[in-house]
């Protein structure tokens, strides 16, 4: 595709750009297929700001006189102002603008098209593969087995390829459980506990319908998976009355009749829509500026969101328990399985296993439990909270998971090897990024788009080793224990550093973390 | 002891406030000065101590099939559910608990008992640790527009505040004594504090008895003569904390505000900080918040608005903040009351004074402030505190929104406080403790007239002895003398989890950056020292060096931060305890009581 067919103006001289944190800025702005450039030349000093035009969620334009305004509102949720000379020239940018930054073919976006010179596309793309981690799991291998059942993508296609089964279940009865689930997404494990031998399995909901209609194969895997343990949980993600509805389209539950060994317990989690307003009303409250302590909080309240935040934690604890304490096996689900299962069995996953805690560790569960387990970023990140757009399938489920591994780490300060500034640069790449990771919906649609073969990979980036500096926690003590999280409401909290981002408290916080760093490595140097 | 009905129960079961967990099951003593509970039920022992002053209120709730339940709650919200298998013996302690808690006079306080083994002298250098006095000249005073009166030496100008005054240099006795005659109880203008950098000062006072029309030409002169001890600026403000209208309701009751036509060259301004009665109900509301048992988001943040308290503390920060703008930037004097000018104009000039002066984010500077805008001006910590038997009324959380203002700076501000959130709550711990005699009495006559000084202790020795817990390792003077503007948007309040639910320990993050940061900072200082001191001894092996006979001898204090700095504990006061380890008069029981903790908390042995 030709950009420049879309670029109307592509020079403007004598703009003023206005942003957070700097003075007014008068230079040069420049539009291109993928950025809007801005450069300042003062004196000798010249400045650059770049800014990926993906990351424009919203874009507002008003006229003043012969020149024009535009608002530019960002998916990283920062607003910045452009003052253009000239209606024309400001239109005109406005509409390259709108059309440039919602671009949907995948192989037109700014991934395929960066390369920096310290980056080879020859380097490895992803962090492992499903073979290694099953090779390394040597626990497990005699109860578990690697199916290549799923390689052409055909038994279900948001699923990768290689997925970990009960070693007692033939791929032709897998075949048959596919059908049984929405999607095709059967029943696979997603995590072995060492400490007694219990697992965490996820699948979508089960086709019984308003019939009640039964499968003897997917019956036979889910004994298989508690095979002498005598009983399994089955935590699902939506509430009863929800599950109930959901036979009358076709979808439904595990009945205690059919699974008498499995025991469900309904927690309700919120997804699509409504997670997606909650979002929007939430960086509304945090734009409202009005001195209200009473306003703040009821607006506060009413967006929900920590109330989505403390009922995430709260059903990881819930699985977490079911594994740790009571040494059962359990079995995650809601509906499409692509969504609150994974938010759900990721943060159990923290909660209970150090070697997700560490920095290559916790961007490996997100490879495993998100991008390869299919959770359709593309659709989820097209737009953030200040999009005017029409929502379509947007929901902030991962930027919900950022949110409650950040809870985590404020409760557990010392316990991961990660920092905030790790969070909030996932917060950011997920919208709208350099590199092919968050592309596309499932690794099906990203190996036929050739991501892995065009496009960089984030996670090797970020543990290069100035990257993994930048974003390893200075006060990391690994322990083995589990941690688990207070999910009383005082515990939980707004998270500032993404959400007030943008406010000038944030400064201050910021050098304070550059001091505890400082301070960290002095008192590190000196022992 | 005469109170103690029964200084034993058994088989007391104590219930997790939160949780449906199993209950501890121990045993509760009652001694003189503390409530003890012992868990016996499990293989580590734990206690929970509470200090009988500190309880707030103690309920005795209906028999149930588990036994007798007794809710007990302190002044510095530590909470106990327990439950005693008798109800004769939960009477017993309700009823003791009811006497204890609430003693009749002054005199069977805790500090009145307290004896950390000083003799006399240390006792009277840990009491001249701290002088406010010494304040006004570390502010420059006297100086040419400013001068200390001993006007009210013998308490006949003003019985409720302190003996020395800073008043305008021009200010004569006629107008002095003038004013305080139109001034609520005598309290007259009187400096708090002075800003260098502008000349202009923080100037407090009670209101004006004017009612409707009545106007005064002294105190008009008085205003005058702080207006004038700032000669580079044309106005002064006069801020009013209350709300508009409860300052108008007092004007019928010959009371007031300034009106504007009558004095020359003032701004009135009012801020709108509720009173004490409205505070006392939005904190009850608040604990409220705090006690559901398993609440919603939605609970919480809708308990969190309806108790107000947030906004009562943005409130009194907005008057802060609008009192540091007055003198950093438009270099303008304000003159503040309320009412009776020791509640709400206490709290606003001792935070304007912190966004001022980097002095009082210092460990010491915290001290020296609350003796002078809180205990020397006649901040009526015994009623507000509820010390005594007395008018409910009078009790009132005034100190406790200071100290969580001050918290909420410090949150904004990680590097600009040489203290740490124990610090904080270790004060506010002390204020309703009376462990220490420095807030016991209403105002300063009261604590000569009551002998406080030959009686009690110091709080302020054994703070400073202990300040190596109470830094923040974060801290940077290299602030300078920057003036803070924090940020008064409601989204910067939060609830203070630290404060209100310090003692469920559940809640809090269950790995604290501070202890960590403490620890390894110690630990860094501890190896320098003693590389300091084998370079030392080499130095002398060689003979570089005189042996001065002290291995051990440190160099000179490096930082004020090095925890080293303990042992030479400052100059005017001599280690008043060797570490925590105090004795306690008169615990009787205790094989166990260990003489290691003054505070009611749990400890894990």
């Amino acid at each position: 595709m030709e950009f420049s067919e879309h670029i109307k103006t592509a020079n403007v001289e004598d703009v003023v750009l206005r942003r957070p944190f700097h003075p007014p800025m008068q230079g040069t702005l420049c539009v291109t297929g993928h950025h809007l450039l801005f450069s300042n030349r003062d004196g000798d000093s010249s400045r650059l700001v770049l800014l990926l035009l993906r990351n424009i969620d919203a874009i507002e334009k008003r006229p003043s006189g012969s020149s024009g305004t535009i608002t530019l509102k960002c998916k990283d949720l920062c607003v910045l102002q452009l003052d253009i000379p000239g209606m024309e020239e400001c239109l005109n940018i406005a509409r390259s603008i709108e059309y440039l930054s919602s671009l949907d073919i995948v192989s037109d976006m700014y991934p395929f098209f960066y390369r920096p010179l310290k980056l080879s596309l020859q380097d490895q793309w992803g962090l492992s593969s499903a073979e290694q981690n099953y090779a390394q799991m040597e626990e497990l291998q005699d109860r578990w087995r690697l199916s290549h059942v799923n390689k052409d993508y055909s038994v279900c296609p948001s699923y990768p390829p290689a997925v970990i089964v009960p070693h007692s279940i033939d791929d032709e009865t897998l075949v048959k459980v596919a059908k049984f689930r929405q999607g095709g997404r059967f029943p696979v494990l997603c995590y072995y506990h060492r400490k007694n031998g219990m697992v965490i399995m996820r699948s979508s909901q089960p086709l019984t319908g308003a019939n009640r209609k039964r499968c003897r194969e997917d019956e036979l895997l889910l004994q298989a998976v508690i095979d002498g343990s005598g009983l399994g949980y089955i935590i699902d993600t939506r509430s009863n009355q929800q599950a109930q509805q959901a036979r009358m389209t076709g979808g439904g539950f595990e009945s205690k009749s059919s699974y008498s060994c499995w025991k469900r317990l309904h927690r309700q989690l919120e997804r699509g829509k409504v997670l997606q307003e909650s979002l929007i009303k939430l960086v509304e409250a945090c734009g409202d500026h009005s001195h209200s302590v009473d306003r703040w909080l009821s607006k506060l309240e009413n967006s929900k969101w920590l109330s989505h935040v403390h009922t995430a934690l709260a059903t990881a604890g819930l699985l977490a328990e079911c594994v740790e304490r009571d040494g059962h096996s359990v079995l995650v689900h809601g509906s499409e399985g692509t969504d609150t299962t994974l938010l759900v069995s990721s943060l159990a996953q923290l909660i209970l296993d150090p070697k997700t805690r560490t920095l290559a560790g916790f961007l490996g569960l997100l490879e495993r439990e998100w991008l390869l387990a299919g959770h359709p970023f593309q659709q989820r990140c097209a737009h953030s909270a200040y999009s005017h757009a029409r929502l379509r399938l947007e929901a902030p489920v991962f930027v919900l998971l950022l949110d409650c591994v950040w809870q985590l780490a404020r409760q557990f300060p010392l316990a991961m090897g990660f920092s905030e500034p790790l969070l909030l640069r996932l917060a950011m790449e997920v919208y709208a990024s350099d590199y092919g990771t968050f592309l596309c919906n499932s690794d099906q649609e990203r190996c036929a788009a050739g991501v892995k073969e065009r496009t960089h990979c984030l996670f090797q980036f970020l543990l290069k080793p100035s990257e993994r500096e930048r974003y390893s926690n200075p006060l990391y003590e690994p322990t083995e224990l589990a941690i688990w999280p207070s999910v009383q409401p005082q515990s939980l909290q707004l998270w500032r550093g993404l959400f007030l981002r943008w406010t000038q408290h944030a400064v201050h916080l910021e050098k304070a973390q550059e001091e505890l760093r400082n301070l960290v490595i002095e008192c590190r140097g000196a022992s | 002891m005469e109170h103690i009905l029964t200084p034993k129960v058994e088989e007391v079961k104590l219930l997790d406030r939160y949780t449906a967990k199993k209950p501890a099951i121990g045993t509760l003593y009652l001694t003189a000065t503390h409530l003890i509970f012992v868990e016996t039920s499990c293989n580590t022992r734990k206690e929970t101590w509470m200090l009988h002053h500190l309880i707030a209120t103690v309920e005795k709730l209906p028999l149930t099939a588990m036994g007798c339940p007794l809710h007990i709650s302190c002044k510095n919200f530590h909470v106990a559910h327990f439950v005693i298998s008798s109800e004769r013996d939960c009477q017993n302690v309700h009823q003791s608990l009811v006497r204890l808690s609430q003693p009749g006079k002054v005199e069977e306080l805790y500090a009145f008992l307290y004896n950390p083994k000083q003799d006399d002298d240390e006792r009277r250098n840990g009491w001249g640790f701290i002088d406010s006095a010494m304040d006004f000249k570390r502010m420059g005073l006297p100086n040419e527009f400013w001068e200390m009166t001993d006007l009210n030496k013998n308490y006949e100008l003003c019985s409720t505040y302190h003996s020395e005054l800073g008043i305008p240099k021009t200010a004569s006795k006629g107008t002095v004594f003038g004013s305080a005659k139109f001034r609520s109880r005598g309290r007259i203008p009187t400096l708090s504090y002075y800003h260098k950098e502008s000349n202009a000062a923080i100037c407090r006072c009670s209101q004006p008895l004017s009612g409707l029309s009545g106007r005064c030409v002294e105190d008009e002169e008085m205003l005058q003569a702080i207006s004038r001890a700032n000669p580079k600026s044309t106005f002064m403000y006069v801020v009013d904390t209350r709300p508009k209208l409860n300052a108008m309701a007092n004007r019928a009751a010959g009371k007031g505000y300034e009106n504007e036509d009558n004095y020359s060259n003032i701004r009135f301004q009012f801020v709108g900080i509720e009173n004490i009665h409205v505070m006392r109900n939005s904190l009850q509301k608040l604990l409220e918040v705090c006690a559901m048992k398993s609440p919603t988001m939605s609970d919480y943040l809708t308990g969190l608005e309806n108790s107000g308290w947030l906004r009562h503390i943005k409130a009194v920060m907005d008057a802060g903040v609008f009192l540091a703008k007055a003198l950093a930037e438009d270099k303008a004097s304000v003159l503040v009351h309320c009412s009776d000018g020791w509640d709400r104009t206490a709290q606003v000039c001792s935070l304007a004074s912190i966004l001022l002066d980097p002095f009082y984010r210092t460990i010491k500077g915290l001290m020296v402030l609350i003796e002078k805008e809180w205990i020397s001006m006649g901040h009526k910590f015994t009623q507000r505190c509820g010390h005594v038997d007395g008018d409910p009324k009078e009790v009132s959380p005034v100190f406790t929104q200071f100290i969580e203002c001050l918290w909420n700076l410090m949150e904004q501000y990680p590097c600009g406080f040489e203290y740490n959130e124990k610090y904080l709550l270790e004060i506010h711990n002390h204020v309703y403790s009376c462990q220490f005699g420095n807030f016991i009495g209403n105002c300063q006559r009261e604590r000569e007239e009551m002998r406080l000084y030959e009686r009690t202790f110091s709080v302020w020795p054994f703070l400073w002895e202990n300040r190596h817990q109470y830094r923040n390792p974060l801290h940077k003077c290299s602030l300078g003398r920057e003036v803070l503007r924090p940020s008064t948007l409601p989204l910067n309040f939060k609830f203070w989890c630290g404060m209100y639910n310090h003692f469920d320990k559940g809640m809090q993050p269950k790995q604290s950056i501070l202890d960590h940061l403490l620890t390894i900072t110690q630990k860094k200082a501890e190896g320098e020292k003693k590389m300091t001191d084998l370079q030392r001894q080499l130095a002398v092996m060689d003979g570089v060096l005189a042996d001065q006979g002290s291995p051990t001898g440190t160099p000179p204090e490096q930082t004020s931060l090095s925890p080293e700095s303990v042992s030479h504990t400052a100059e005017n006061a001599k280690p008043l305890m060797n570490g925590a380890a105090v004795e306690e008069a008169e615990i009787e029981l205790v094989p166990t009581a260990g003489s290691e903790k003054m505070e009611p908390v749990a400890i894990e042995n």
